[in-house]
């Protein structure tokens, strides 16, 4: 039997708001523990919620560019549960009518796009963060466990597909272009390994063919979009191979090991947790008008598909436009650079190869650089002109890079600009000429390797500045 | 003159600027009587002396410097023990709670603080304002002071019995079903409950966050106007606070009922009401008829199920505001061998019996499968109260009842039969459901001298005409005078 997998993304984004959801204490996670708490953070007894009104406009905003629609009315539930990370043991969160719903992400993979629909975006407030002490650092070993409460009550965005996803290759495009977006719109910093963006995946398999879904698992602890990708696609194969040796999947939550390469079990879901959802009393429900969503609307950046046609539209080369897009440094110096006159495609070229590879080799972001659009456009503009030999171009933006100055004022300093002026190149070669008649008198006669001999003196005699697809040319010229 | 601790807020406001005596005599004065009363009724968990008496002082400089910040500085007054107060022990009742220290003020005590109030400490509730008796504290049961074999009703019980034994001028209570007028009602006070929002909640323990609501009990209708006039109004850390002003309670005070059409609640004032209290009740009715207001004899219907959605929707938040309660971060701690069994261990040792049942309801009224015939069922009877009682009140501008179904029983009578405890609150539940203001105002004492309530309710923020009526009925109704108390020194 042939199976398919049926895979749905939940992810969790931090919003990036001055202040947390429910109070005034600020968002920061570098603070010492326990500095950013309040009697509101903490669940002191009397102590009631204030919703954070820059969140309702940024889930808006995050709903709105995932195409979905915008709830004029939509309610705080409770969902309750305890953990002793959670102050009030209750989540303030939503449930029958969520912020945002009804939206989708167009994703391709190998060439061909699907369209993901988006079942929901809805706000809620994040937990505290347990620190489990003892010997191995597991929950299991720990002799002690210490709480620190900063990111309590922190604004939390959970956005939750359909099951259309229909592979881990796709189940990771999807999260890649969701984070892309969710970047773009500078509501939150969206990184992964720092967990301001956390993805959860679920997954069942069924025989291909079939309509109804298999047994879904809960897959988390996944920190890169690579681990995703692997988590999911060991999840596939570890239910394949469930099925056809006869067993059942049970419905639980399976925890990804990234070291090991395979899922755990973490706690079966059977007889699931009963939430006890109900509205929350101390909140009144949440009013997003017609007018504030157009607003809201109106200040939604370009986003990142649109983007890429637009890169490609300039010159860009599809994957040079992808990576352009994907980065804000990036995106930022080839619009400079084009504005100023560079050609698209060699701007991207430079921005995506180069300019790129820098970035790495130092590990500082390109926006760290002195590189700006004019640097981009003259050093193209030279290159173009013969002035710099492609190796020289390649150094002289390394001099840029560090700070040295402008393409021009640098290749003169490190002398690196190269004679493309006939009337000199000319002038040298006759000089060479004149010194050497009897070779020049056997390269006449045919014996054409010496033409390199000649190259070889012009560029002596011109330290090494001349281009010798120039020199070559006169002296062939020479050569009658 | 009579003794300082039995004065209204007003006289005391008068004889302050008058010079004929201080806040400190004031303050000393309850405090003094406190010593006397405090063995044998129970009124505080808490009694701040020497707050107290820094806060007198303070108030007597501004006095004598003329600069008074208004009518309450300088008025020593009581406060439920579930209000947060910054550095004074504050705990519900709940031994969950025993030695917890707030570290900030509620929004009312900010705002009675800063209108220059004298804080004499904080009263015995029934745990977490759950009960109608004050005998489910844990911290030992308040007596009643018109007769200390029975209870001073409840929840806000300590505080009724403060202001009835001469221990504050005034306190404050809150009321989720009753909790203050019921306890008015039986100490002989007046009881009011403002209007849902009116009054914000931040720094109150939350019992049940939809129906809670602080308000004052005091010993004239005029003090209970100018003490919700000074806790009432908008405050941006209660998101269910009511954005516009708060309607006055002073400014029809005195001003008598003529022309004025004064609903009866037939459903609420006859079945299951003691004959005393009917015959009390009636006797008002006929006073107010005489003194030119229409009577008009109404039925509300779906108030015969107010009591039971009531059981339900409070337990529900209950078991949600509770969950706090777990020994993680304040509080009673029992230590377990993981996080989990340290938290029920904690929970079943902190939590009384009476909490623990309404937890335990709410919990399973929210449960997956019972949530809409339970909760949802009882939110959609809720819709049909607050509906029928808008229709009423395009017909009156107010409706009447008995507070409570009898005057104050003895210690224990009902600990037994929660329901029997529970219909302690069938007249006043319906206006925690519908959010609409109510008082209870003392109209008479029975034949064994215990005090009987009128209850006035009003539509939402009628709060104005609401005090009027109530201040005709205290005018109309014999005074029924302090209660005698045989009081040794302790």
């Amino acid at each position: 039997m042939k199976w398919e997998p049926v895979i749905g993304i939940e992810v969790h984004v931090e919003l990036e708001t001055a202040s947390k959801m429910f109070c005034g204490c600020a968002v920061d996670f570098e603070a010492e523990p326990n500095t950013n708490v309040c009697p509101v953070c903490l669940g002191l007894p009397g102590a009631l919620p204030v919703p954070n009104r820059k969140a309702i406009e940024w889930i808006t905003k995050i709903g709105l560019a995932f195409n979905c629609s915008i709830s004029e009315r939509s309610q705080f539930h409770r969902k309750n549960y305890f953990y002793s990370d959670q102050p009030k043991n209750y989540q303030i969160s939503q449930f029958d009518v969520p912020v945002c719903h009804d939206g989708w992400l167009d994703v391709m993979v190998d060439g061909v796009t699907s369209r993901i629909r988006i079942n929901r975006a809805h706000m809620e407030e994040d937990t505290g963060k347990s620190i489990h002490v003892g010997d191995s650092g597991r929950i299991h070993s720990a002799t002690e466990t210490l709480l620190n409460f900063n990111r309590a009550g922190v604004p939390l965005v959970e956005i939750v597909s359909e099951a259309d996803i229909r592979s881990a290759a796709q189940a990771r495009a999807y999260a890649q272009d969701l984070r892309t977006v969710v970047a773009a719109l500078g509501v939150s910093d969206a990184k992964l390994e720092e967990g301001s963006i956390r993805f959860d995946a679920n997954v069942s398999i069924r025989p291909v063919g079939t309509e109804p879904f298999g047994t879904k698992v809960e897959v988390k602890n996944m920190n890169s979009f690579r681990s995703l990708e692997r988590a999911v696609d060991y999840e596939i194969h570890r239910q394949e191979s469930v099925l056809k040796s006869g067993g059942i999947i049970h419905q639980e939550t399976r925890h990804w090991d990234e070291g090991e390469g395979v899922t755990h079990s973490m706690r079966s879901k059977e007889g699931s947790s009963d939430y006890r959802y109900f509205p929350e009393p101390d909140l009144l429900p949440i009013e997003v008008t017609d007018e504030w969503r157009d607003a809201i609307a109106a200040t939604l950046p370009e986003m990142p598909a649109a983007r890429v046609l637009r890169y490609v539209a300039l010159g860009a080369d599809a994957d040079s436009a992808a990576s352009l897009a994907g980065s804000a440094a990036l995106a930022t110096l080839f619009e400079s650079a084009v504005e100023a006159g560079a050609p698209g495609n060699v701007a991207a070229n430079w921005l995506t190869g180069e300019v790129t590879a820098w970035s790495r080799r130092e590990s500082l972001d390109v926006a760290e650089s002195a590189l700006t659009g004019e640097h981009v456009r003259d050093l193209a503009a030279m290159v173009a002109a013969n002035s710099l030999s492609s190796t020289a171009a390649k150094e002289v933006l390394g001099y840029v890079l560090a700070g040295e100055g402008g393409p021009v004022e640098v290749a003169t300093a490190h002398d690196l600009v190269q004679i493309s002026d006939s009337g000199a190149l000319e002038e040298a070669v006759d000089e060479v000429i004149a010194d050497n008649e009897e070779q020049f008198a056997r390269l006449v006669g045919g014996e054409d390797k010496l033409i390199g001999f000649f190259v070889g003196l012009v560029m002596r005699v011109t330290g090494g500045k001349a281009d010798p697809r120039a020199v070559t040319e006169i002296i062939r010229s020479r050569i009658g | 003159m009579t003794e300082l601790s039995q004065l209204t807020l007003v006289e005391a406001a008068a004889a302050l600027r008058a010079g004929d005596c201080t806040s400190v005599a004031l303050t000393e004065s309850v405090l003094d009587r406190a010593s006397l009363t405090e063995a044998s009724v129970h009124a505080y968990l808490t009694i701040d002396r020497l707050g107290a008496l820094a806060a007198a002082e303070a108030s007597d400089r501004r006095i004598a410097d003329e600069k008074p910040i208004g009518l309450l500085d300088g008025l020593p007054i009581a406060l439920k023990d579930n209000m947060m107060t910054k550095g004074i022990e504050t705990t519900a009742s709940s031994k969950i709670l025993s030695g917890y220290i707030p570290p900030y003020d509620g929004t009312v005590v900010r705002r009675l603080r800063e209108a220059g109030a004298v804080f004499v400490g904080k009263t015995n509730l029934d745990e977490f304002a759950m009960g109608s008796s004050t005998e489910n504290s844990a911290y030992g049961p308040t007596r009643n002071p018109w007769n200390l074999d029975t209870v001073p009703g409840g929840s806000s019980g300590g505080s009724a019995a403060a202001v009835a034994a001469g221990s504050a001028l005034a306190a404050l209570g809150s009321d989720t079903g009753g909790s203050i007028r019921q306890p008015a009602a039986l100490c002989g006070l007046v009881g009011t409950k403002p209007t849902y929002g009116l009054v914000s909640r931040y720094g109150l323990i939350a019992f049940a966050s939809s129906l809670d609501q602080i308000g004052p009990l005091t010993r004239s209708v005029q003090d209970a106007a100018i003490l919700y006039e000074a806790i009432a109004g908008h405050d941006p850390h209660d998101a269910t606070s009511f954005p516009g002003p708060a309607p006055s309670g002073t400014e029809r005070l005195g001003a008598g009922v003529e022309g004025l059409r004064v609903g009866v609640v037939n459903e609420l004032s006859a079945d299951g009401i003691d004959d005393e209290v009917v015959a009390a009740f009636r006797a008002t009715v006929d006073r107010l008829e005489k003194a030119g207001a229409e009577i008009v004899e109404l039925s509300l219907p779906s108030t015969a199920t107010a009591l039971s959605a009531y059981y339900l929707i409070a337990p529900a938040e209950c078991s949600a505001n509770l969950a706090r309660f777990d020994g993680v971060r304040y509080g009673l701690r029992v230590a377990g061998s993981t996080v989990d069994e340290m938290m029920s261990l904690t929970r079943a040792e902190g939590f009384g019996s009476e909490v623990i049942r309404r937890i335990l309801l709410g919990t399973y009224a929210l449960s997956a499968g019972y949530y809409d015939a339970f909760y949802g069922q009882a939110q959609r009877v809720r819709t049909l109260i607050i509906q029928e009682f808008a229709r009423a009140y395009e017909q009156v501008d107010v409706l009447v009842s008995p507070t409570a179904p009898a005057p104050a029983f003895e210690l224990g009578a009902k600990t037994q039969d929660p329901l029997s405890m529970y219909m302690q609150d069938i007249c006043t539940i319906p206006s925690n459901l519908s959010g609409h203001p109510a008082m209870s105002v003392p109209v008479g004492l029975s034949a064994s001298g215990l005090p009987i309530g009128f209850q006035v309710m009003a539509p939402a923020l009628g709060e104005t005409v609401m005090f009027q009526v109530a201040s005709a009925i205290e005018a109309l109704s014999d005074d029924i005078g302090r209660p005698v108390l045989e009081v040794v020194a302790s």
